[in-house]
């Protein structure tokens, strides 16, 4: 059973018909990426790497498709330069960030580049939004996305470390 | 310059070869040469050049043949683009799109900054890579004999294919095509989608 901000964010991006979502898999974004894997309506792309899904977002849009990424905050710095092509191009692009690094974290590697998201993203041309509890995420997404599709932006929503929760290493 | 593999394949006259039986087929080329070579044997809405962006082009060809099934898709990139995009190929062949064809035009050099040597002239084996990964076919060619045999049906062929092209470190005439990101996203979707759809779906 999925929680109720996943299963109306899948609502959301279904209805503005997302077709393409590539992800690097992440723990807050389990149960988004299930739903989708299983979706024959989206192709469901498991990336070794953020910026293939910068670059495969870019091809769905030339394509006719929309599309979405998911990914962890430590995945952020290594999209920058990809980001080129849909800053210059003035494509839309849309990705669901959990964050890492902000909120009771244990793992101090996860720090420098949870600090530097929002301004990395910012830098290269990207809105950032952000949703620090579920209640906001829905909406959050939502408009993100209609942002991202109608104005053909580069749109980031920020999901809070808040919302997963602080993550046990001692279990 | 020298390269490890011999061929006598002019990178001009194999992309102009490969795209004489092009047909419907859709094109993303990575920045420099493959840019250069595409545009050269003539430029089209269908061409998408990627003048930056390094290691994405495979990805925006991905991207681009899930959401065009019935149409094929091409993407020319250079060994130094393929290289810094390597983990594209275990992606790409995870998910096995039958209408990719990927033609790497290899001339083991770094060709846009001054002809360093590739890591693809040095032993590593980019179409060995992209084979490992599980694309059901890759291959190298280095002949001429080779390249008229893959060229023929290259553009219209179904299966997810590898091409390593081995080319000689040439240095070619100045081929510029348009680097207005807006023009070749709009151009582009206007062959693709139909007119008016160059911006918005």
């Amino acid at each position: 059973m999925s929680k109720e901000w996943v299963t109306d964010v899948y609502g959301t991006i279904k209805a503005i018909g997302v077709r393409q979502v590539a992800y690097v898999p992440d723990a807050g974004h389990t149960q988004l990426i299930k739903l989708c894997d299983a979706d024959p309506d989206i192709h469901s792309v498991s990336l070794t790497t953020e910026e293939e899904g910068v670059a495969m977002l870019g091809g769905a849009w030339l394509g006719g498709q929309k599309g979405m990424m998911l990914i962890q905050s430590s995945g952020v710095g290594n999209c920058i330069n990809m980001l080129a092509l849909i800053q210059e191009c003035r494509m839309p692009f849309l990705t669901l960030v959990t964050m890492r690094g902000e909120w009771g974290e244990f793992n101090p590697w996860q720090c420098p580049m949870g600090q530097s998201t929002q301004a990395a993203l910012e830098s290269a041309g990207v809105f950032v939004v952000r949703a620090d509890n579920e209640k906001e995420i829905p909406e959050t997404v939502r408009a993100a996305a209609l942002l991202a599709f109608n104005s053909n932006r580069a749109v980031a929503v920020l999901i809070s470390q808040k919302v997963l929760g602080i993550k046990d290493f001692n279990k | 310059m020298s390269l490890t593999t011999a061929t006598t394949l002019n990178r001009r006259k194999s992309v102009a070869q490969i795209l004489a039986n092009r047909g419907e087929a859709l094109l993303v080329a990575s920045l420099g040469n493959p840019t250069y070579d595409t545009s050269a044997a003539g430029d089209d809405p269908r061409n998408f050049y990627v003048w930056g962006a390094m290691g994405g082009t495979c990805m925006v060809g991905l991207g681009l043949a899930l959401a065009q099934p019935d149409r094929q898709v091409l993407a020319f990139v250079g060994d130094g683009e393929m290289l810094m995009g390597i983990g594209s190929f275990a992606t790409i062949a995870v998910k096995q799109p039958k209408n990719l064809k990927i033609i790497v035009i290899d001339n083991e050099h770094y060709g846009e900054t001054g002809m360093q040597p590739a890591h693809s002239g040095r032993g590593v084996d980019i179409a060995g890579i992209a084979s490992a990964c599980g694309f059901p076919t890759a291959y190298t060619v280095s002949t001429q004999a080779e390249l008229d045999k893959t060229a023929e049906s290259i553009c219209s062929r179904p299966g997810l294919e590898c091409v390593v092209v081995k080319v000689m470190a040439s240095v070619e005439p100045s081929s510029l095509p348009s680097r207005d990101g807006p023009y070749l996203r709009s151009r582009f979707r206007e062959a693709v989608l139909g007119q008016g759809k160059g911006g918005h779906n």
